[in-house]
């Protein structure tokens, strides 16, 4: 194999005080690659984006990102976020500063980029998302689907070698979500590497590479959408499949 | 006529004594605002050792009456180092408002929302910055109107040096008592003083407020 994959993560573990989160996950992320973690709540996969950008630390296993191990002891935890997208579900923007500020904060305080060229660069990112007429707004005169994509276009700011999305829609108004999907349909089009936890099954079968279902802290199973949607392995993908669809479609329909 | 100008000419000479008040005050609320933000950054994101250090400040100088805090400076401390009355009096009530400041910034710093760190962290940012353009950023702005208490307490704190004769208002309007036998003009007269400078402090911190307002 000549490159490494963007992502290899390898017999992680993590538990907070008694109850164990994540036992023992392993799986890789290979360059432009597009996975998606399906899975019930409290299942370790919010757990998981968190450990991969380092916000907490595993107890046990190793991340790689590209050839580097991430988890290995002194790694520069600041240079290796540089290197991950991370997008939340409650967005996080930094709320005293303009859309265009938050995209462009990290370019100049972080990457040490001239403010001038940072504004290029800023503008460009906004535009990315669709927002670059929003760039002098504050977040709160925001929607919560202009938020994400600020959100995004701030993430996107890095030059990031992977995208983490936690639950990127789960906040949300339902009109609000197909704004916040198609941003990242878009990025997946264009090549960029993304790991996204998401409940919306629609993006999972259309744009992703693979599916990794999550329970209990374990994998269940994992394969591309095709297989995990109309063939799995297993009882409990197909039944957990079946409901969330079942819910989430409802609720499309409802919609239109 | 000659009441209005001695009238007048009280309030010329009270003036004189307006900027030392000032003087004192901008002096003591810098020093407790560098003191204050530093010991509640210690507070909030320091180790143990550094919280504890920050904690203790803010029991003791809290516990102990801010003329005993200047007493203590101007006379054991400024007898080993060359300090003014108006310096030591000014230093003094810095020390005193730092701790309160430290307890408004640190509420402030508190209830910026978690994420905040979290979403600094993540696009590669130190604590340090993140500390620095993302929390204390939003922080200050969230603690201005609680500040802008303490502003007019040390601004009517300042009052004070004038047992270590520093002559700001109080101590003018005292000898003016003393040579007029009219004290309720002299110390009306400061009331009045001390009045327009706590409105007009308050007045302009309102307007900082509303012109930073962050909503979250």
């Amino acid at each position: 194999m000549s490159d490494p994959p963007i992502l290899h993560i390898e017999d992680l573990y993590k538990s907070y005080q008694d109850s164990e989160i994540i036992k023992g996950i392993s799986f890789v992320v290979q360059e432009k690659e597009v996975v998606v973690i399906i899975g019930p709540s409290g299942t370790g996969k919010s757990t998981l984006l968190r450990c991969i950008n380092l916000l907490t630390r595993p107890d046990k296993g190793k991340i790689w990102l590209e050839d580097q191990e991430i988890t290995a002891p002194h790694t520069n935890v600041d240079k290796i976020r540089q290197r991950i997208g991370m997008v939340f579900q409650d967005f996080n923007l930094f709320n005293h500063m303009t859309a265009l500020q938050n995209v462009t904060i990290g370019m100049t305080r972080v990457l040490k980029m001239k403010s001038t060229e940072a504004r290029d660069k800023g503008m460009w990112e906004l535009e990315r998302v669709g927002l670059s007429e929003k760039a002098h707004q504050y977040p709160a005169q925001l929607s919560g689907g202009q938020k994400q994509r600020v959100a995004i276009a701030r993430a996107l700011g890095m030059n990031p070698h992977i995208m983490l999305f936690d639950e990127p829609t789960s906040a949300l108004d339902p009109e609000l979500i197909g704004e916040v999907l198609g941003v990242m349909q878009k990025l997946a089009e264009e090549g960029m590497t993304m790991l996204v936890v998401t409940h919306e099954m629609g993006f999972a079968r259309e744009v992703s590479d693979r599916i990794i279902f999550m329970e209990n802290g374990y994998i269940v199973e994992q394969g591309p959408p095709k297989k995990m949607f109309y063939n799995p392995e297993l009882e409990r993908t197909r039944n957990f499949l079946w409901k969330i669809t079942e819910l989430y479609g409802k609720q499309e329909e409802k919609e239109q | 006529m000659e009441f209005l100008q001695n009238l007048l000419l009280l309030f010329r000479y009270l003036i004189a004594g307006t900027w030392v008040t000032l003087g004192v005050t901008a002096i003591a609320l810098s020093t407790g605002f560098g003191v204050g933000i530093l010991l509640a950054t210690f507070r909030v994101y320091g180790g143990a050792m550094l919280r504890t250090i920050a904690a203790l400040y803010s029991l003791v100088i809290r516990a102990v009456p801010v003329i005993v805090v200047i007493f203590i400076l101007y006379f054991v401390i400024a007898r080993f180092v060359d300090l003014s009355p108006f310096l030591s009096g000014s230093l003094a009530l810095g020390i005193a408002s730092g701790a309160y400041q430290s307890e408004v910034f640190r509420g402030a710093i508190l209830s910026v929302p978690p994420g905040q760190m979290l979403a600094a962290r993540a696009i590669g940012m130190s604590r340090v910055k993140a500390i620095r353009y993302i929390i204390l950023p939003q922080a200050l702005r969230l603690s201005i109107p609680p500040w802008s208490n303490e502003a007019a307490i040390v601004l009517k704190d300042s009052s004070l040096v004038y047992v270590i004769g520093v002559a700001e208002i109080l101590r003018r309007a005292e000898y003016v008592s003393a040579r007029t036998l009219q004290p309720f003009i002299a110390f009306g007269a400061a009331a009045l003083i001390y009045f327009s400078l706590t409105f007009l402090t308050n007045r302009a911190l309102d307007w900082l407020e509303q012109r930073y307002r962050v909503l979250m």
